[in-house]
């Protein structure tokens, strides 16, 4: 079991040097180099051209240049924004938490929600609310997290004035305001965003739930707990439940990154000071390290996340632990 | 002599596919007294499976009981319970072994709390007091350091230990009917032997009726005091076992007999019943047997009339007792 | 299975399922509007009063109503429905032959081939295809069309390849591939000749859902000014500009995203049923 859990390990980690590799190799093979735009835009001599190459060392050989940048990942730097001027790891650092809080949310209410929505389906498989469901969800599924990020926002906030339309928190709260009245005001804020995040992914929690549970109900040993006299409730609720949580336990590594690209749209629709938004932001301004730099980390967050994944179930599931 | 289950023309039907329904189970009647055991012998496929879920109404949908079967616990109309009544019923009156004891065990809880599960729900006892019972019980099968192995997972047991779990939670709630859906089928001949006078043992000790369903009639020899032969959802012939083993009447039972080898005597041809089980949605009109019967005649274009060839022992044949 | 008649079986298959024959009907009608609509519409890059006929909510003449810019809506709706099914269309294509290549040498050769290809899968499925498409994109001022399609075709082949050499994998064990060794087979015909016809199921099941995916991916891009380029009409880039004017003319938002929504739907539907015709498992 150590053995096993250490060799996930190894491979986690080899998975992410790779996506550092990756990363760079995918900066450097977008035609032109990272300054050519910046140089437009500023008309810059060919002189100073010549010194912010020198700068951010794109003068040097490409193997050299991914040593560089590997060696500076693994020291935790990750280059300076091209244009904040600042370390990309403070501007992430920064802006993290945010992310972190609209995504763990979301997660959680797919999490609690979404698999409670998946049983139903299965224990009442074909009944309209089986049907009604699906439709639902892939509904939620097919619609585009931008456009319904701004049709909540446009009638919940605007038009209603029910919750905050932008920001994760409001510029115009006293500053001597408790964190009672702080952490509502940042719940308030933090409706919409998660709301539109949850309406676009919570479709794939149900259809592994509904799939995992209608799997494991058939099985003898939900038939025995019946023939023992356990009211139907506890059956599902107990013995089917429980066993259909593994395979759904391994969608959590695929959640992030549904969640990481839908923040990117949301975080930007609703101003969410994250690394969404961050990140197209860069866009914008060709900013590479950033980008790289927020690839990298969340890139990081889903390996770790799988990794994670795998060993709760192997702490999980007795017949891997008690092997 | 109490009579403590009565099953009358019991029909369990399964779409076919084509909106008509088919009979998998098909007027199967038998009956159990306090203490004895009854043996339901049949092949794969004949329906004996289905007939024991009935008792406990765990037939899986989309099949069905009949509403013209009658299921008599003592006084208790079984198909006209529902709700709490009926899982009153389950485990309390009726105790189920089932057939392979790794899938019918949850993998993920420890077979003590397996146990336990079937004892709470029945009496209302602290889980303590529960879990103590569940210990004593395993005990009882013979396993042995039952306080240890309480608290093993499923897949850390042995075949011939599950099976021995399964004893217990059938057990649990202390129930005069125990039906054993093939409890050594799973196992090592080795082990069966062992199982088998569990069962036997426990059986004598609470008193208990037993609804034994195999397909092996080497193990019905000295444990059962009656048997059934089922065949294509019906029961062909029952008879005490003594008889059946001197005197098979119906010639699916003496083909089965004349199937199975043999250690001792002259060693002979091992000779099979040719032919192939049929399926629900193919029953034979007539005599099911018919296809395959190697007396088949004129009459039995026909459904066979219950044909008594002896005390207690009857057969659905159109054949004359002796006559062969 | 054979391999004729697999088409007409597929879609019978499909038809039975009444999701499937919505998705059908739907896609179909999609299709047709974008392929046989414009001549019947006005030309949607037209602005041909640029003041009188501003923002127009829906009414004669003007079935989704008109864009700030005097351009209307349906007709750009149904433009951006032959952008962005033709661009989805190409990607997929693109995507499915890599994967399906990759899959099957990682899943016939093993050994270090497949480790190897597999890491590098791994490692590309951590990175959130949007960041590599922003990665990707970010450098050009304005993306020629046919180098978005290459790199969303490119950008999408990781997950195939998995599944692909999952199938593989299964197929390794069954007699005919044995046999076709045995005879003499080189690798190479195995793979192709024996091995990739029977993923071509799960392998069109992949294609539909990848199309949606795709859609979905093209219209975010847009939104974000990294898709298909104005004024050439794009469903995100209408969203895009349509942000302004949320409330004030609401038709310039709602019809393209429904769009969006619609077609994505109708496709996902589509391979459900088409998963569904394939594998007749109760579900």
């Amino acid at each position: 079991m150590i053995r096993w859990l250490l060799l996930r390990c190894l491979q986690a980690a080899v998975t992410l040097l790779l996506v550092a590799i990756l990363l760079f190799c995918l900066m450097r093979l977008a035609p032109g180099d990272p300054l050519s735009r910046v140089s437009g835009e500023q008309q810059l001599t060919p002189g100073a051209l010549a010194h912010l190459r020198e700068q951010y060392g794109l003068d040097q050989p490409i193997a050299r240049q991914l040593a560089v940048w590997l060696a500076g990942v693994v020291r935790g730097d990750l280059g300076t924004s091209i244009e904040y001027g600042r370390p990309v790891t403070s501007l992430i650092a920064d802006r993290l938490p945010a992310t972190l809080l609209l995504g763990g949310t979301a997660l959680l209410i797919n999490f609690t929600l979404g698999l409670w929505l998946g049983a139903v389906q299965a224990v009442r498989r074909g009944a309209p609310v089986d049907r009604w469901l699906t439709a639902a969800s892939l509904a939620g599924y097919a619609t585009p997290s931008f456009w319904l990020g701004l049709v909540l926002a446009g009638l919940v906030a605007v038009r209603w004035r029910l919750l905050p339309a932008a920001g994760m928190q409001n510029p115009l709260l006293p500053s001597d305001a408790g964190p009672w009245v702080r952490g509502l005001d940042i719940a308030d804020h933090l409706v919409l965003p998660a709301a539109t995040l949850v309406i676009v992914s919570i479709a794939s929690t149900m259809r592994y739930q509904r799939r995992a549970m209608l799997e494991v109900l058939p099985l003898p040993y939900i038939v025995a707990a019946r023939a023992k006299g356990l009211a139907e409730p506890v059956v599902v609720r107990r013995h089917a439940w429980r066993n259909a949580l593994f395979p759904v336990l391994t969608l959590a590594g695929l959640w992030l990154p549904i969640l990481a690209t839908g923040s990117v749209f949301v975080e930007s629709v609703f101003a969410w000071p994250g690394l969404g938004s961050l990140a197209a932001g860069a866009v914008g301004t060709r900013d590479y390290p950033l980008l790289m730099g927020t690839a990298l980390l969340v890139s990081s967050l889903i390996v770790l996340g799988g990794l994670l994944t795998d060993v709760a179930y192997g702490v999980l599931d007795p017949r891997i632990r008690w092997a | 002599m109490s009579r403590v289950l009565e099953v009358e023309n019991l029909r369990v039907t399964f779409p076919a596919g084509d909106g008509r329904r088919v009979a998998a189970v098909d007027g199967v009647s038998f009956s159990l007294d306090r203490g004895e055991t009854l043996a339901l012998v049949g092949e794969s496929g004949c329906g004996k499976s289905l007939t024991s879920l009935s008792l406990l109404r765990l037939v899986p949908a989309p099949g069905r009981i009949e509403p013209d079967s009658r299921i008599r616990l003592a006084d208790t109309d079984v198909l006209a319970l529902e709700g709490d009544a009926l899982r009153a019923i389950r485990g309390r009156r009726i105790g189920m072994i089932f057939q392979d004891p790794m899938t019918s065990l949850d993998p993920v809880f420890r077979v003590g709390d397996q146990i336990a599960e079937g004892i709470l729900a029945h009496f209302p006892v602290s889980r303590r007091e529960a879990r103590e019972r569940a210990v004593a019980l395993l005990r009882e099968t013979g396993i042995p350091d039952p306080a240890a192995r309480a608290d093993a997972f499923p897949h850390q047991l042995s075949g011939g230990m599950r099976q021995r779990v399964m004893i217990a939670i059938a057990l649990a709630a202390e129930p005069e009917i125990l039906v054993a859906d093939e409890p050594t089928t799973a196992l090592d001949v080795t082990v069966q032997a062992q199982i088998l006078e569990v069962l036997d043992r426990l059986r004598a000790e609470r008193g208990m009726a037993v609804l034994l369903i195999t397909h092996d009639l080497g193990i019905v020899a000295g444990r059962a005091d009656r048997v059934a032969v089922m065949y294509a959802g019906q029961i062909v012939e029952e008879a005490p076992t003594a008889a059946l083993f001197a005197r098979p009447s119906h010639p699916y039972t003496r083909g089965l007999f004349g199937s199975i080898p043999r250690l001792t005597g002259p060693v002979e041809r091992l000779r099979p019943i040719p032919g192939t089980v049929p399926s629900p949605a193919a029953w034979p009109s007539g005599c099911r047997f018919r296809p395959r019967c190697p007396y088949a005649f004129e009459p039995c274009g026909r459904e066979p009339p219950r044909n008594d060839v002896g005390p207690g022992q009857w057969m659905r044949c159109w054949l004359e007792g002796e006559q062969r | 299975m054979g391999l004729t008649g697999l088409p007409g079986t597929l879609i019978a298959g499909v038809w039975r399922q009444p999701s499937g024959r919505a998705a059908l009907v739907t896609l179909g009608l999609i299709v047709a509007v974008a392929l046989a609509g414009p001549p019947f519409l006005p030309d949607p890059a037209a602005q041909p009063d640029v003041l009188g006929q501003a923002s127009l909510p829906p009414g004669s003449g003007h079935l989704f109503g008109t864009d700030p810019l005097s351009r209307d809506v349906l007709s750009r709706v149904v433009g951006g429905a032959r952008v962005s099914l033709a661009v989805a269309g190409l990607a997929v294509l693109v995507s499915v032959t890599i994967g399906a290549g990759v899959g099957l040498v990682a899943g016939y050769l093993g050994g270090t081939v497949d480790a190897v290809l597999m890491r590098l899968v791994d490692a590309a499925l951590a990175i959130p295809r949007l960041f590599i498409l922003l990665l990707l994109l970010a450098v050009w001022d304005r993306i020629p069309l046919g180098a978005l399609i290459l790199i969303l075709g490119t950008t999408g082949w990781f997950g195939t390849s998995r599944l692909v050499r999952g199938e593989v994998l299964r197929l390794k064990q069954e007699a005919f591939v044995t046999g076709a060794e045995a005879l003499g087979a080189g690798r190479a015909r195995v793979m192709f000749r024996h091995l990739f016809p029977n993923t071509l199921g799960p392998l069109l099941v992949a294609a539909t859902l990848g199309v949606g995916d795709v859609i979905l991916l093209e219209a975010g891009l847009s939104f974000l000014g990294l898709g298909i380029q104005p004024p050439r009409p794009s469903w995100g880039g209408m969203i895009f500009d349509a942000k302004a004017e949320l409330l004030t003319a609401p038709w310039t938002s709602i019809f393209p995203g429904l769009a969006i929504a619609a077609t994505v739907l109708a496709v996902n539907l589509l391979g459900d049923a088409l998963s569904g015709a394939l594998d007749p498992r109760q579900s």
